[in-house]
């Protein structure tokens, strides 16, 4: 037999992104990019108050203006025919999600509530015309601020009817034990609301193609989920509704909901029956799709004099708006990480009059880990230990919480990793002993984790007469690399180049698949991928063997696809032209679904990360600098070394942000934010940011999925501010548990 | 329960009161040269239309070595005249106001924020945009370094960045990783890929090639 050299292995290898061509020239369309016939453009009008009732709004000025098709609000828009508005339908419960459905009524929730939508020839007769729309509110009291508002926290809904609901109070052990054990801190920290602020604003073009046929160019994470929630709005058999998003210009979290926004996109051009396109404006970024919530949280700790922790209890009280509760896992990560006999968590709700929030990268989990791990260093830091060495005299071998194994856990791996990236070693348990000149240097560690979620996924493939395999799934790419990842386990799969391999997303005509959330991505559609590329093996064997019985007893792993023609095992012998393949009838299109399995009733199933920084804080100024980040994980396998490095460095670079700056301030007397553009609320720039060094363990857990993966989007935050807030008392022996940690609170 | 009822006036401001000074003007205006329709069309309060009748400006420019011969309303912006006038949607917009970089083009060489200068501002004068830089299939070794390095995620910053890149060793301001930060720290990209950023402007700035 000829064996073929057995070609390049894909998967780990650091191949550039399948779309890089198309995002380095300009040529990747997102979604306020396409061009349709007619195209009309849309403007919100929001309430400038925070709560009450409009009563009345004035659109003649606006009517009148040069270009403009419609006004629409609540007193012409026309009512899609699906669920009732919120609290009228009493098979929506409210605490299930039920998106705020714009011009319904003349109800004022929140600040900047869209509650007029003006349509134009152009955006800026559009903008003009919004303008001009003038509304009388009848304004009520508001409640904003957080605080202020605590004694009013409750537990959420979902919780209350559901005793196993994960947002119940958990315990384990004697209740509160902390308060009675040998060394014990009780600390409050408070995370103020964060945005998520992608570069794309967030934008739809709606197109009624026919009165009952529906396609959105929209900003989504997941395009089957957006579909959904459309067709059910306008009453529409799923199918009617197309959501295309092949480029999504980051998102973060804040496209895994269906917005206002959208839903007006979609009233204005049936209103005016042409292709509507919306494009929010920063400052509505603020205010109505989504926000990571200002968070209390108290946590109490106890340990014995030698290190080993006796007790923890951590309690959280996240806000929510008046007409969604939004739920996040702010105090899983309390649960599980540390080896505590007695562990008791409480979360809570308050509900304000603010727009609903929405999960941002590492979403609860983030935010929690800002509490617990600047609580080890502080708990670390009145034993006399090293927190490092504090983390691994607690250290879980299994998962104390569910008592299940881990189904891998690299966590001492990643410490080790990371220890030896920073200098770890000199690093010096008094504070503020190491300086530069007037920069006082200091070094901090946060540990994150994120469960390794898997959903089912399908994705089909198919030989095409060019020698391409062509894979589709719905699935969606807002910056990760997923048709990248998903072409390298496809090209190991099938044993062909990357280079003949397409993989199309975006789209939910395609395959179904989950959103794209909770790092879960690579999981669910990496082995939907390869189960797809084996059964298009399998398929193209018995088509072959109609030209070489060869195949007919030949094993589908060993059918060998290249230059044009298949083989058994490489052997040219049994030579089989794509072209006679393609000739037999049906056709060489598979489709594959692949699930998880009941692996998450053996094992726990977690993604571990841990970071370190070292930084410097001005003495004189109070200006903290990150010199330099080390960010280390497990998350089993790693697809794309490069793309996964970017991802971590991503995620390092966001929490940079919400250590140091990120802080939508929302003036309390008026319900409305203060900081509104990019000039007020900061993000990291390029000179904000340090090189990243990344490390991964690489291993692969062999109970997720077959691939080995775990996920690594959400790790890539979690405890990232911590360790920046902790590096900072390190050089300052200064505690800063309000972020974020501005000159103000060090000088 | 209502607490007590507040007029607002989204309206009034500096737009408001441009158009009362048009209302005013066109009058004026009419009276002095065509009285007759306009008069008529300003007393029915149709000044509005007739007002865009006059918005349009003429423009002559060139864009990626295209001429351009075109009439628009001059609050359009470049960036909008771009995106949304000659379908160049590689320019992107992310915020309108000049803060985030991706609308960064080149105007006659110079890096510019598209969205904070109007097309008529620019009578006369080349642009080049990201979809002017590649030399037909030939990309610039600015997008060769950036899908190298791995110098985005999401995409939506890159054209930006790119541009801001290519001007920022023009003008000398590449010499170091820390002069880079500090250059393009007028382009921001959320995803956070600011070191594979730098990495990518290091090996162009470090390889010696005409940019």
């Amino acid at each position: 037999m000829n064996e073929q050299p057995k070609p390049k292995k894909q998967i780990g290898a650091p191949l550039n992104r399948v779309d890089g061509h198309q995002k380095v020239t300009g040529a990747a369309t997102y979604s306020a990019e396409y061009q349709l016939p007619n195209m009309a453009y849309a403007v919100l009008v929001g309430s400038t108050v925070t709560k009450g009732r409009l009563t009345g709004l004035d659109t003649k000025a606006a009517e009148r203006a040069p270009g403009v098709l419609a006004v629409i609000s609540h007193l012409n828009a026309p009512k899609p025919p699906g669920p009732k508005p919120e609290g009228k339908d009493p098979s929506q419960p409210q605490t299930q999600g039920n998106p705020l459905q714009v011009f319904n009524d003349d109800k004022i929730r929140f600040n900047d509530q869209p509650i007029a939508v003006v349509v134009a020839d152009s955006w800026a007769r559009a903008r003009y015309a919004a303008g001009l729309v003038k509304a009388q509110y009848a304004k009520e009291k508001h409640e904003t601020n957080l605080e202020a508002n605590a004694d009013k926290a409750f537990l959420p809904t979902a919780a209350k009817k559901n005793p196993k609901h994960p947002m119940n109070d958990y315990q384990r052990g004697q209740v509160d034990a902390y308060k009675t054990g040998a060394v014990k801190l009780e600390a409050e920290y408070v995370i103020p609301t964060e945005v998520h602020h992608p570069m794309e604003l967030q934008a739809i073009t709606a197109h009624w193609e026919a009165p009952d046929r529906l396609t959105l160019y929209d900003k989504t994470q997941g395009t089957m989920a957006t579909r959904r929630d459309f067709a059910k709005q306008w009453g529409l058999p799923e199918e009617n509704v197309k959501v295309i998003a092949t480029y999504v210009g980051g998102a973060f979290g804040n496209a895994l909901h269906s917005w206002p926004h959208e839903a007006a996109a979609v009233l204005a051009a049936k209103v005016v029956n042409r292709p509507v396109k919306l494009m929010l404006t920063r400052e509505q970024m603020f205010t109505m799709v989504g926000y990571r919530p200002y968070t209390w949280q108290k946590l109490g700790m106890s340990a014995t004099p030698d290190g080993k922790i006796t007790g923890i209890t951590h309690e959280s009280i996240g806000q929510t708006s008046t007409y969604e509760e939004f739920t996040e896992a702010t105090l899983a990560q309390t649960r599980m990480m540390y080896q505590s006999p007695n562990v008791t968590t409480r979360y809570r709700l308050a509900a304000l009059d603010i727009g609903s929030p929405i999960w941002m990268r590492g979403p609860g989990e983030a935010t929690g880990a800002f509490a617990l791990e600047s609580a080890m260093d502080e708990m670390a830091y009145l034993l006399n230990i090293d927190p490092l060495e504090f983390r691994l005299r607690n250290y879980t071998e299994q998962d104390p919480e569910k008592n299940k194994p881990w189904s891998t856990k690299f966590l001492k791996e990643c410490y080790q990793l990371g220890a030896d990236r920073i200098g770890w070693s000199k690093r010096q348990l008094k504070p503020g002993a190491l300086r530069d000149g007037d920069w006082l240097i200091g070094y901090g560690m946060g540990v994150g984790t994120f469960g390794a979620h898997r959903g089912a996924a399908t994705v089909s493939a198919q030989l095409l007469p060019n020698g391409t395999v062509l894979l589709q799934c719905a699935t969606t790419d807002i910056g990760p690399g997923t048709g990248t990842a998903m072409t390298q386990i496809a090209a190991d799969t099938l044993g062909i180049s990357p280079d003949k391999i397409r993989f199309e997303l975006g789209n939910s005509s395609f395959p179904k698949a989950g959103t794209q959330g909770g790092s879960s991505t690579v999981n669910s559609v990496g082995p939907a991928t390869q189960e797809a590329c084996l059964a298009l093996k399998d398929k193209l064997r018995t088509l072959a063997a109609a030209s070489n019985p060869a195949f007919t007893s030949a094993r589908k792993e060993d059918v060998t696809m290249q230059d044009g023609y298949l083989t058994v095992g490489g052997n040219k012998d049994t030579r089989v032209s794509y072209a006679d393949v393609l000739k037999q009838a049906g056709g060489t299109t598979v489709m594959v679904e692949a699930k998880p399995g009941g692996e998450g009733q053996k094992y726990s199933m977690y993604s571990f990360s841990v970071h370190f920084a070292e930084v410097r804080v001005h003495q004189l100024t109070g200006e903290v600098r990150v010199s330099k980040l080390v960010s280390c994980a497990d998350a089993g396998t790693i697809v794309n070394e490069k793309t996964a490095g970017n991802q971590m460095k991503g995620g390092a670079v966001g929490g940079i942000g919400m250590a140091l700056m990120e802080h939508a301030l929302l003036d309390d007397r008026f319900g409305r934010y203060v900081t509104k553009d990019l000039a007020d609320y900061h993000v990291p720039v390029h000179a904000d940011s340090p090189a990243v060094e990344v490390a991964f363990v690489n291993q692969p857990d062999p109970h997720v999925n077959a691939l080995g993966t775990k996920g690594i989007g959400e790790i890539a935050i979690i405890g990232v501010a911590p360790a920046i807030a902790n590096a900072v008392f390190n050089a300052t022996g200064k505690r800063i548990r309000e972020l974020p940690i501005t000159p103000d609170k060090l000088i | 329960m209502a607490m007590n009822s507040e007029h607002d006036t989204p309206g009034t401001g500096p737009d408001e009161a441009r158009r009362s000074f048009l209302k005013q003007s066109s009058l004026l205006t009419a009276m002095a040269l065509v009285p007759g329709p306009l008069v008529q069309a300003a007393a029915a309060e149709l000044d509005e239309k007739v007002a865009a009748v006059f918005e349009k400006i003429p423009l002559k420019l060139e864009v990626n070595g295209v001429k351009h011969k075109v009439s628009i309303e001059p609050r359009t912006t470049l960036l909008d005249f771009l995106r949304e006038n000659l379908n160049l949607t590689g320019t992107k917009k992310g915020c309108d106001y000049g803060q985030c970089g991706a609308c960064t083009v080149h105007v006659d060489g110079q890096r510019v924020n598209s969205c904070l200068s109007f097309a008529v501002m620019h009578e006369g004068k080349k642009i080049t945009t990201i979809e002017g830089l590649a030399q037909g299939d030939k990309l610039h070794p600015m997008q060769e370094a950036f899908v190298k390095h791995d110098g985005f995620q999401c995409g939506y910053c890159t054209p930006g960045q790119i541009m801001s890149a290519v001007a920022c060793i023009r003008e000398g301001k590449a010499d170091s990783e820390g002069e880079i930060r500090e250059y393009m720290s007028g382009n921001i990209c959320r995803c956070g890929a600011y070191s594979n950023i730098v990495a990518a402007i290091q090996e162009v700035k470090g390889g010696g090639q005409k940019v």
